[in-house]
């Protein structure tokens, strides 16, 4: 497309953007209610939560580079980034939050039948269904693949039995993408890719309180769970390769959290308002202003490596096995980024409970980012991919 | 613009690094140091970068360059950098020719560069360390100025044929008005030139100048109005040493990780081992991200964008870290050999030191862009 359109697109879309942002919705994120999933059940959303995801997802734009059909925008790479930025120029918050759209949705444009992408993904794109991911199991953590949830053939459908842990938002969620074993004669060549509705009889969940006070995984049980075999995603016994091209997605996506937010910088913002400034405008705590500096330094080289990977991913350069570089160093990042902001917050930053904290948000925040180097394959599983995969050392 | 080189740009990669690899690899470095080489780099080396057109890269068609811009440069200087060629490229036709550009002393100039004739140095460092300040004193003096004081760590200045003077004509060190930028000879009267050899066998001047005289000519842009071309001058050297500085980290890093798929103990190439498989996984992480930065500087510097300053002083910080980190590494992860002045992974320890110094340090970097963020 000529520059000229380009500019045409970032115009109207700067003014689209203009009157159908909620003012509310230009505000930072500051705890969990604030993000929005979707969902069959709305009710729980904020007015102008409901309002700007509906008013994106008609257009595709949660969804700006899937294809039209499955309800994606139809956006070219270069039209993508530009929605993007002129979303970040008001600070506008990400109007659908979704394992959806972030990891199931990739896979299904890849591995999907041609039914089941004009069936699921026009509900994803417009947050419909609030999807969960059935990966890790009691035995079945780094080593994925030695997963035991069984589904057993029975003519059109299978029978699912066992037990998935660390299930994000399983008790929120209204269906789930679940690995199961359908062969013991392989064990990555034994493994399918599955889809079903949580409300499925059998099927049942128990959040897990976590060291922040909060239950965002819960265990997940399957007892004698019918799925009819057309939720199948892919061949039979080839579900590994669904798995770790979604795993692939959804590295990208918890890498993202080394970005930060997109509205301000809580911790520049936060050490000012508990050290100040000298009457030089320096950060008053010059050691807390170095470590602050440096962790910049690198989160904003993070940042402009993610914009470059984005960038060679959409024009076929990016290194199959670079989203676990990006997960690595993102992950790593987001918790020396909590670590700073609860140095910089000193004895405000502890309070668990009050008003003046939002509940401990930071604190229980700064407890949360300590999964991210865990969740998604760990930083040692991706260091393995990087050395195995894009250093090809020996094994 | 998408963050990865053009196809013109990756053209003009592998160009560069077929050329350089094989007109001045280490073993080039090697050489020149073994036989205490007074010039500190080979003048047909310079020769060779000018018919490759090299060294017109940032000066325009109109003066008989090649009009192109920091992303061209930083990938011949990667290169550089992956080879540790010893090269007048970056302080030249880098950093001077942004200095010069749009001054008559542009027109002086440029042809030699062009040609691979004239060499320039840079005399901005008061100090051991790279500051914001520049203090030395230039007093007008008849129909020209007179320069006193002392400048520190000019590469290739005994050779060079014109030295780039930061001077103060008006102000205190720290006042950002009040610098003037002169163009002096390295054979003025009253200039003590002095070159030292460094660490990495790079020659770089300590320059004494008592009461050495130039005239009004002298003066590149307008007097107690250097301050721009100083900056122009400051941005391409940090956005060029940190490209230069991704090529000694890579190169390093390439070197290294070779090194792990031959080297055998316990009757298994060490690379198999875990311990040294994340070492080096992590190292990779590093230079990937100090790769970005390098590159988003270049581009909003060619785009004159307002942000570039930061993304400036992050790609030399970061850089400065991660390419710190890959010579470490490699010298740990080699093992004794590591350690030898025969194998060539000493070579780039040095040089990275040195490059990370250059026109302000990881720390000096992190500092700015605090000060530009307001803490």
């Amino acid at each position: 497309m000529p520059d000229t359109d380009l500019d045409q697109f970032r115009t109207d879309t700067r003014t689209w953007l203009e009157a159908n942002c909620p003012p509310e919705m230009r505000k930072p994120v500051r705890s969990e209610s604030d993000v929005c999933w979707g969902g069959r059940d709305q009710s729980k959303l904020t007015p102008a939560q409901k309002q700007w995801m509906d008013a994106m997802g008609a257009r595709g734009w949660t969804v700006p580079d899937w294809p039209k059909a499955y309800g994606g925008g139809g956006l070219s790479p270069a039209e993508t980034k530009i929605l993007r930025e002129e979303m970040r120029r008001i600070t506008a918050r990400n109007p659908l939050n979704s394992f959806g759209i972030s990891m199931l949705g990739p896979a299904l444009l890849k591995y999907g039948s041609e039914e089941q992408k004009l069936d699921y993904l026009p509900k994803i794109a417009r947050g419909e269904i609030r999807w969960c991911q059935g990966y890790s199991e009691p035995n079945a953590g780094s080593d994925l693949a030695g997963l035991a949830t069984s589904a057993e053939d029975a003519g059109d459908h299978y029978v699912v039995n066992g037990q998935k842990v660390w299930t994000s938002y399983a008790d929120k969620a209204d269906w789930i993408f679940c690995l199961v074993r359908t062969s013991k004669q392989s064990k990555q060549g034994g493994i399918s890719f599955v889809l079903f509705d949580m409300a499925s009889e059998g099927v049942s969940t128990r959040p897990i309180l976590l060291i922040s006070g909060n239950s965002p995984f819960c265990e997940t049980f399957f007892d004698n769970v019918e799925v009819p075999k057309s939720q199948r995603v892919h061949d039979e016994n080839k579900g590994w390769d669904v798995a770790k091209y979604l795993l692939g997605h959804e590295r990208e996506m918890i890498s993202g959290m080394g970005l930060g937010g997109a509205a301000g910088n809580p911790l520049i913002d936060g050490a000012i308002a508990t050290i100040g400034l000298d009457d030089t405008g320096r950060l008053a705590d010059p050691l807390l202003r170095a470590a602050i500096a440096e962790f910049e330094v690198r989160a904003r080289a993070f940042a402009m490596t993610s914009e470059r990977f984005i960038d060679e991913l959409k024009a076929g350069k990016a290194h199959p096995a670079q989203p676990s570089m990006m997960k690595y160093y993102g992950t790593e990042l987001n918790k020396r980024r909590y670590e700073l902001m609860m140095a910089a917050g000193g004895s405000d930053a502890l309070e668990w409970e009050s008003q003046a904290s939002s509940g401990g948000a930071t604190a229980r925040q700064w407890l949360r980012t300590k999964a991210n180097s865990i969740e998604g394959g760990t930083s040692e599983i991706q260091l393995n991919i990087i050395a195995k995969r894009i250093l090809e050392l020996p094994s | 613009m998408p963050l990865y080189l053009n196809d013109e740009q990756t053209m003009l990669r592998d160009t560069a690094k077929d050329f350089v690899a094989e007109h001045a690899p280490v073993g080039h470095l090697r050489s020149l140091r073994d036989a205490n080489d007074a010039t500190g780099f080979s003048r047909d080396l310079w020769k060779q970068f000018a018919e490759m057109g090299f060294t017109g890269i940032l000066i325009g068609e109109e003066s008989g360059g090649l009009g192109l811009g920091h992303v061209e440069a930083g990938v011949v200087l990667e290169e550089i950098g992956r080879n540790l060629s010893p090269s007048p490229f970056l302080a030249t036709a880098v950093a001077a020719v942004e200095a010069l550009k749009g001054t008559p002393h542009a027109e002086r100039w440029f042809p030699g560069i062009i040609a691979g004739d004239a060499v320039a140095a840079l005399a901005i460092d008061e100090g051991a360390k790279h500051r914001a300040r520049i203090g030395m004193a230039a007093e007008r003096s008849g129909n020209g100025f007179k320069l006193s004081g002392r400048k520190q760590f000019a590469t290739h200045a005994h050779v060079a044929d014109v030295i780039i003077v930061a001077a103060r004509t008006a102000g205190s060190a720290d006042d950002e008005n009040g610098i003037t930028l002169f163009a002096v000879d390295r054979n003025a009267a009253g200039l003590t030139n002095t070159p030292e050899r460094l660490a990495d066998a790079t020659l770089a001047s300590r320059l004494v100048f008592d009461g050495v005289e130039v005239d009004a000519d002298a003066v590149i842009g307008e007097v107690d109005a250097g301050a721009g071309p100083l900056r122009r001058l400051l941005a391409a050297g940090r956005t060029g040493a940190a490209a230069e500085l991704l090529g000694v980290g890579g190169g390093a890093m390439d070197l290294t990780i070779g090194y792990l798929k031959e080297r055998k103990q316990f009757g298994a190439p060490i690379g198999s081992f875990q311990a040294l498989q994340h070492r080096a996984a992590h190292l990779y992480s590093e230079m990937e991200i100090a790769r970005s930065a390098v590159l988003k500087a270049q581009q909003l510097l060619d785009a004159n964008d307002a942000g570039a300053d930061a993304a400036v002083s992050v790609a030399k910080a970061m850089t400065g870290m991660a390419t710190t980190l890959s010579v470490q590494e490699s010298v740990q992860m080699h093992g004794g050999i590591g350690m030898t002045d025969e194998y060539d992974v000493g070579f780039y320890m040095k040089r990275a030191r040195v490059l990370a110094e250059m026109f302000g340090d990881a720390n000096f970097h992190a500092d700015q862009l605090a000060k530009i963020s307001g803490y």
